[in-house]
């Protein structure tokens, strides 16, 4: 890793209108492999900017590339099974965590080890058989990193993973994500409003406009 | 099935003594429904009257195309009746149209193919209308269900479809529930039929004097082919609607454009 890093996205000139108003406009970046946090204010669109790298939705104006290849001629279904978003709010279906997680790995075609994905996440092996309609705002947000991670993504994005939680639950889902930095296999492009975990998280941290 | 009986124009009017009381109690107890129940009774008299010649028209003409012409006008005032209660899904016209369509063809074609009525006007109109009218009120419930829903899961559907999930993936139970609700109207009133309420074509087939043997056995017949014109339209309907919250690329639209 280090500043040498293959690049993963490619942002020229990035735009993208909602209602009439621009929430994201002539936005470049360059994001490599390895860990990134963006920070901005609210509103400076980082959400959108994450949708837009899993083609939850597309610029209007720019060009976004993937490992040096045009994000659109990638087939968005296969697209976003390689580069995962975790969402700022959690959004489970119905049923327990392990339901969930078996959802996702079999969507992307990956053996699941229930155990470990939930490790991965910071969530011991009892949280299989749990409601997810039970759980704390916090062990849902980590149950939806574990769902994530059930796919095996090469990218992890990652919409303020802390936003709605209080600092015990932060601590520990931090604590899940910086055991991931340290593997090689995964990178993971971070969204927050609070620069200090935005250090403590990315080996870069981009600053997006207000 | 040769049962008639003549109705004469003063029993009609007789009726409305019903009427003025209706509108008496509401003046009475200040309901402000006066003027709401002389329009609606005029209304049902030139209405009926107008389809009673309609009808009298077509059996006497004994066309099938007359028959089919008019089916089709039903279809087509059903499904733009029906878009106005499922004002949140965008282009709804189409698939409540085809809905309509199929849930008619399919049932009349099969109560004529299984040998149950003669492809008569005389079956073809009445039925026609019964199915075509509960398939529009079921599509149109199951439609503004997935309207409804389809808002309040946005976040739901949206984090399924970044788990790489196809639009139909991830609009799975929420077209199942649309379905549900479209069809558990019909249900609910099958299972209380002849308990709490006598449905209507029994209720007339015993006033006209037939054999009650026979007007339960006709009931029965068309509460059936209800259920099967219900479940294909309310099926049809969601199944070609929901696609219109998704974006080629399999994204989800924005709620803006939901409205058009």
């Amino acid at each position: 890793m280090g500043d040498h890093a293959a690049v993963l996205f490619e942002l020229r000139e990035v735009g993208l209108d909602r209602g009439g108003r621009a929430v994201l406009d002539s936005f470049g970046a360059e994001i490599p492999e390895g860990s990134t946090a963006i920070v901005g204010p609210s509103g400076a669109g980082k959400s959108t900017l994450l949708r837009l790298l899993n083609r939850l939705a597309d610029p209007d104006r720019g060009e976004i590339s993937y490992r040096g290849r045009p994000l659109d001629s990638y087939e968005p279904l296969a697209l976003r099974r390689e580069v995962a978003l975790v969402p700022q709010l959690p959004a489970l279906l119905e049923g327990t965590v392990e339901s969930n997680l078996r959802y996702a790995a079999e969507l992307a075609g990956e053996p699941l080890d229930v155990e470990e994905t939930l490790a991965r996440a910071g969530l011991d092996p009892s949280f299989a058989d749990r409601d997810v309609a039970k759980l704390s705002v916090g062990e849902q947000q980590r149950a939806m990193l574990a769902r994530a991670l059930a796919q095996r993504p090469a990218v992890l994005l990652l919409d303020e993973p802390t936003s709605a939680l209080d600092h015990a639950a932060r601590d520990r889902i931090e604590a899940a994500l910086a055991e991931l930095r340290r593997e090689q296999e995964i990178s993971i492009v971070l969204v927050s409003h609070d620069p200090e975990q935005a250090r403590r998280l990315g080996d870069r941290v981009l600053e997006m406009p207000a | 099935m040769s049962t008639s009986i003549h109705v004469e124009l003063w029993q009609v009017a007789a009726s409305l003594v019903l009427v003025a009381l209706a509108a008496a109690i509401s003046y009475w107890q200040r309901a402000d429904l006066e003027r709401d129940i002389a329009l609606a009774t005029a209304r049902s008299i030139v209405q009926l009257t107008l389809v009673g010649y309609a009808i009298k028209l077509i059996f006497d003409a004994d066309t099938i195309w007359l028959v089919l012409a008019l089916l089709a006008v039903m279809v087509l005032f059903g499904a733009v009746t029906a878009r106005h209660r499922a004002d949140k899904v965008p282009g709804s016209f189409g698939p409540l149209l085809i809905a309509l369509a199929l849930a008619g063809a399919a049932t009349l074609g099969l109560v004529v193919a299984l040998g149950i009525f003669d492809p008569t006007p005389r079956y073809l109109v009445p039925v026609g209308g019964m199915v075509i009218g509960n398939a529009m009120t079921a599509s149109a419930v199951a439609l503004n269900r997935l309207g409804d829903e389809m808002a309040d899961a946005r976040a739901r559907i949206e984090a399924t479809l970044a788990l790489g999930a196809t639009p139909r993936e991830a609009a799975a139970p929420t077209v199942r529930r649309a379905l549900r609700s479209g069809m558990i109207a019909l249900v609910d009133s099958t299972k209380t039929t002849g308990l709490i309420f006598f449905p209507g074509t029994m209720v007339g087939m015993l006033l006209a004097g037939a054999d009650p043997t026979d007007a339960v056995r006709l009931q029965l017949i068309l509460l059936y082919t209800l259920l099967g014109s219900v479940a294909i339209s309310a099926l049809v309907a969601t199944l070609l609607a929901y696609r219109h919250f998704f974006t080629p690329a399999a994204q989800l639209r924005e709620p803006t454009s939901a409205g058009s």
